[in-house]
């Protein structure tokens, strides 16, 4: 039996199933960091003696910008679908890949770096904190990279049979992407200039 | 979402590639009023203001929420709903005198004696 709603919109969301079920999940993502978030503030707010150490603002910026592009590399790939330029797609869907690489290669210095001053994730709530966030949020950003690995790679035999829901599954995933992007925009404030 | 004709994806892309340059740049501010001398309540709303600006250019044109079905726009405000519960819990606890009303009565009745 195929599954209803891959590509039609269903009559009484007004969309089809995959935009709503990323929907739900991001809006259960939203919670998930916002519980993140409501700890720090609870945490910062309540102790007077708060350390804050100094962190790598240079690498963060680049990482901020490898995001923000990624965010674009990953419309692009699904507008050239829609134009059913696949070859578009696989250009900006393999740059946005390596831009993602790129993001965890720069954290991985980053940790690395701080590992190496004593920082760990026990050395205080601010650097549990930090690495808890951080860390769910890059786990999220290699989360992206398998799904994009694998509509690049094997689930890429799709667009030659059903090219419609091959489109919408870029588009799902690109949602996914720009919310990875979106909570990287608060949590380099957060983290790193307050 | 947009139509899909070839033209009106390029004019799409033309506007994403603005929204990209007003991200880029909105990041340099964040972290040049980072620099400023600014109290640490001015630097919180100041640098969550700009974010907000960042984060609602992600979610209105990459996300493109400024053309969506009202099924997510629900959705998104039930979930705005409950994290403004979640963020408010911190603020909730600066009246929660559990545990040191016991300690103020008691104050209170040994200075009586």
């Amino acid at each position: 039996m195929e599954i209803p709603y891959t590509v039609e919109p269903r009559p009484d969301t007004g969309l089809y199933n995959a935009k709503l079920g990323i929907w739900l999940f991001l809006a259960s993502e939203v919670m998930l960091f916002g519980a993140l978030f409501s700890s720090y503030v609870l945490l910062r707010t309540g102790n007077p003696n708060w350390v804050q150490h100094p962190m790598n603002v240079p690498m963060a910026t680049l990482n901020t910008m490898i995001l923000i592009s990624s965010s674009v590399t990953v419309i692009l790939a699904w507008a050239g679908l829609r134009m059913k330029n696949f070859a578009q797609f696989r250009k900006y869907g393999i740059l946005t890949l390596l831009l993602s690489f790129g993001f965890m290669v720069v954290k991985g210095i980053e940790y690395n770096a701080e590992f190496e001053l004593g920082l760990f994730p026990w050395t205080d709530n601010y650097m549990a904190v930090y690495f808890t966030m951080t860390g769910l949020h890059g786990l999220h950003v290699i989360g992206g990279i398998v799904v994009l690995g694998y509509l690049l790679g094997p689930g890429a035999k799709m667009w030659k049979t059903k090219p419609e829901q091959f489109t919408n599954r870029v588009e799902t995933f690109g949602l996914y992407w720009h919310f990875v992007d979106l909570v990287w925009i608060f949590l380099f404030p957060s983290l790193y200039l307050l | 979402m947009g139509h899909d004709s070839p033209e009106a994806i390029q004019a799409e892309i033309k506007k994403y590639m603005m929204v990209f340059a007003a991200l880029a740049g909105l990041t340099v501010v964040t972290v040049a009023v980072s620099y400023l001398d600014l109290s640490i309540a001015g630097a919180v709303v100041v640098a969550m203001i700009v974010a907000s600006i960042k984060g609602t250019l992600v979610a209105g044109y990459f996300m493109h929420l400024l053309d969506e079905r009202f099924t997510i726009y629900w959705i998104l405000a039930l979930t705005m709903l409950f994290f403004a519960v979640l963020m408010f819990l911190p603020a909730a606890t600066v009246s929660d005198h559990i545990g040191t009303s016991t300690e103020v009565a008691q104050e209170g009745a040994e200075e009586h004696h």
